[in-house]
């Protein structure tokens, strides 16, 4: 056991911190023209799909030296590293695993460049947690598929110029898990039409998209017919490999000291307040446990275990922890919790990030079921 | 950057899981929890023999000069198996004594704490139970060379197992007042006394000092060493609960869960139900976290030393809070049948009670990380 870090990575940590010093701008002086060069800043360095191979354009960068580049530029606000997340955390490492050279050759430089705009195709009207029994038909004619159905919850579907869809090509296969299949579809495709979702915020993230009658080839799909499911698992794990949870969570811990120590309670400031110090104190030692739960999942991966279902760990950790955060913060506010502050907004938003990519009760199932051995419902 | 254990650690935890399995299943805990000395000889001397009450002590005492990292390892497994003996008590003695004692007193006490021959525990609290080294009260008063103790040390590990016994006192009202005698069991006007509890596989007693002549080459260090050292005690103490309380968690899960699949009720196994599985899951996690808190805490005492004490203060605030919640879920997930004497569940929830309060529960610590993180 060793936490310390070899010189090289200490170097790059350091390299990381120089760059953020001379290209971040503080979050209220990055104008509209930044992010445009920041991502060709990230470009010039590879640090957009850091750790995929070289071969495919990644920056072959070592899994702890992406953990490092995450965690500063996470601590200086940065956005996050290239413009398209779903189709870098999802789509680049699915194709990577499972696409032939012509997918990987049309669909990997994109991503890389800051050039792709991907939505992921996985929830329908029916379907949410239960993503097993999905229902969205792809008929094979020809050598096309023809798509009929819907997917909702559908976030950036409205801007994405691709969908990760996954669709059921065999409605009679043995297992149900067995007749699905993922199909890369442009959102441009006739016959695919997209209706806006205002979320509690008052944003519109996320879609329903219809479809109907749309062919897409039969080139497009990734994996082996039948095989989807297997390729979705492994882009799911990639979400839940738990270090970006970690480092998002200790901003927001971050910024509710900085609330604690401006506010009041009871006319004496906060932080003299036992229970507000209780509770920020839980929220430190539970986040610690986060950050080493992903160095702990990293040291396996190293080792050469794929990411599994113990990194729902933190997936579940961040889910019972945003809203209570959220909640002090609105405690701490007072009346001013019924403004339109950031927090006010985080405490109806974490709504949100708490239950995409699986709630915490589906986190619970897959821990009682993949890791304990529990039967299923 | 690597967190995993080495394929020795590896191997360490499957010798001692496969000794405890062997030599003191739970039928064997009952017994000795039913005895009077509260723990066995015969396997106190075994533990000795296969070099585990030196693992962490220099070889030139007859210790394997290890880590905390490996005593870590032990420790989850005498949890996990609820292993009554004074262990904890006698690491946490013999490493105090290792750090600050005297080259006499080291060559006087580690070779037999090492060896199994003597049994040694500290003695902190005063009639106050609060855990720092400011609230320590009892007096010596300067005589003879050296000091004459008297009072009272309550919540003393394993007290009437002991033969040797590192006792906090006062001179005076500051910090550098504070000091460690080495009283035996033996001397004039030492008493111990059994405090009975409900998990009697964990002995604690009180000692009573009257006027106990304490000469000038019984106090560790040959001088007063102040708050410091006496906080470095509760910050040991508290990683090696914290460590065995990952085990106790495990032995709480492993039980249940198999009890989940086996029990069946409304035609399934139990744990096919949301409300059995998903408390277990989040046992599951807790077990998780408090393995990397852990972990972190024990690499960092030997490495990182300035981060021990907030790493530690996490690592047992997270271990008190849902060690007892876990003790708690496990009989209530079992029903009736761990509500009785005759099911192992009762053992380990008691053992997750002792496990919350000693070497300070969770508003302790949770009280430091706040101090620590500048909260």
């Amino acid at each position: 056991m060793d936490f310390d870090f070899t010189e090289k990575e200490q170097a790059f940590r350091a390299e990381v911190k120089q760059f953020i010093a001379d290209n971040l701008p503080p979050p209220e002086q990055r104008g509209e023209d930044f992010e445009k060069h920041w991502h060709a800043k990230l470009i010039e360095k590879k640090w957009i799909g850091f750790s995929w191979p070289k071969e495919y354009g990644g920056g072959g960068g070592t899994l702890i030296e992406q953990f490092i580049l995450k965690e500063e530029m996470s601590k200086a606000l940065a956005p996050d590293l290239g413009s398209d997340f779903m189709g870098l955390t999802w789509v680049g490492p699915a194709l990577i695993r499972h696409g032939t050279e012509e997918q990987k050759k049309e669909f990997l430089p994109d991503l890389l460049n800051c050039r792709s705009s991907w939505c992921t195709g996985y929830s329908e009207p029916d379907v949410g947690s239960d993503l097993g029994s999905l229902k969205l038909r792809a008929v094979r004619d020809g050598d096309d598929y023809v798509i009929n159905g819907s997917k909702i919850w559908t976030t950036r579907a409205h801007v994405a110029r691709y969908i990760f869809l996954t669709v059921r090509t065999n409605p009679e296969a043995q297992s149900r898990y067995s007749g699905i299949s993922v199909l890369l579809t442009p959102m441009n495709t006739p016959g695919i039409e997209v209706r806006p979702i205002v979320n509690i915020v008052g944003q519109h993230h996320f879609n329903q998209v219809f479809f109907t009658d749309v062919r897409v080839p039969v080139s497009a799909r990734l994996g082996a017919e039948g095989e989807g499911w297997k390729v979705v698992m492994g882009a799911l794990a990639n979400e839940r490999s738990g270090i970006s949870e970690s480092t998002g969570m200790e901003r927001h811990l971050e910024k509710l000291k900085e609330l604690a120590r401006n506010s009041q309670k009871g006319g004496k400031p906060a932080l003299q307040d036992a229970e507000v110090r209780r509770k920020l104190a839980r929220f430190e030692t539970q986040i610690s446990a986060m950050r080493l739960n992903g160095l702990r999942n990293l040291t396996k991966q190293i080792k050469g275990a794929q990411p599994s279902s113990e990194t729902s760990v933190n997936k579940l950790l961040r889910g019972i922890l945003e809203i209570p955060m959220a909640d002090l913060a609105m405690s701490l506010l007072g009346n001013e919790a019924s403004g339109m502050g950031e927090w006010q907004f985080d405490a109806l938003n974490f709504h949100g990030t708490v239950i995409g990519g699986g709630s915490p009760n589906i986190q619970r199932n897959i821990i009682a079921e993949r890791v304990l051995g529990l039967p299923k419902d | 950057m690597d967190f995993g254990f080495s394929e020795e650690q590896d191997l360490l935890r499957a010798q001692v899981r496969k000794f405890l399995e062997d030599q003191c299943p739970l039928e064997q805990v009952r017994q000795i929890a039913a005895g009077d000395e509260g723990y066995c000889p015969r396997l106190w001397g075994q533990l000795a023999e296969l070099g585990w009450l030196g693992l962490t002590l220099p070889e030139e005492f007859g210790g394997l000069g290890l880590s905390w990292v490996d005593l870590v390892v032990i420790l989850e497994e005498t949890g996990r198996s609820l292993f009554p003996s004074p262990l904890l008590s006698t690491l946490l003695a013999a490493t105090v004594i290792d750090q600050h004692g005297t080259a006499e007193q080291r060559q006087r006490w580690l070779p037999a704490l090492i060896d199994g021959s003597s049994i040694a525990t500290v003695a902190l609290l005063d009639e106050q139970d609060y855990l720092v080294p400011q609230a320590i009260q009892l007096q010596g008063a300067a005589g003879d060379g050296g000091y004459r103790l008297s009072g009272e040390k309550r919540f003393v590990q394993d007290a009437t197992a002991a033969d040797l016994f590192l006792v906090a006192f006062r001179t005076g009202p500051g910090d550098d007042d504070l000091g460690l005698a080495l009283v035996p069991r033996q001397a004039q006007g030492v008493s111990v006394a059994d405090t009975e509890g409900w998990d009697r596989t964990k002995r604690s007693g009180v000692l009573t000092l009257d006027a106990v002549q304490v000469d000038a080459d019984q106090l560790l260090g040959a001088a007063m060493l102040g708050a410091p050292a006496i906080a470095s005690i509760i910050d040991y103490g508290a990683l090696a609960v914290s460590a065995e309380a990952i085990g106790v968690c495990e032995g709480i899960l492993n039980l249940t869960s198999q009890y989940a699949l086996d029990r069946e009720q409304f035609g399934s196994p139990i744990g096919r139900y949301q409300g059995v599985k998903h408390p277990l899951a989040e046992i599951y996690v807790d077990i998780e976290c408090m393995k990397s808190l852990v972990y972190y805490a024990a690499w960092a005492l030997e490495a990182q030393p300035d981060d021990a004490p907030a790493a530690i203060a996490k690592a047992k605030a997270y271990a008190a809070e849902r060690t007892c919640n876990a003790g708690v879920a496990g009989v209530q997930l079992h029903g009736a049948i761990g509500y009785t004497d005759e099911y192992d569940m009762q053992l380990f929830m008691k053992r997750s009670k002792w496990s919350r309060a000693t070497y300070g529960d969770e508003d302790f610590h949770y009280d430091r990380v706040a101090g620590y993180g500048g909260i």
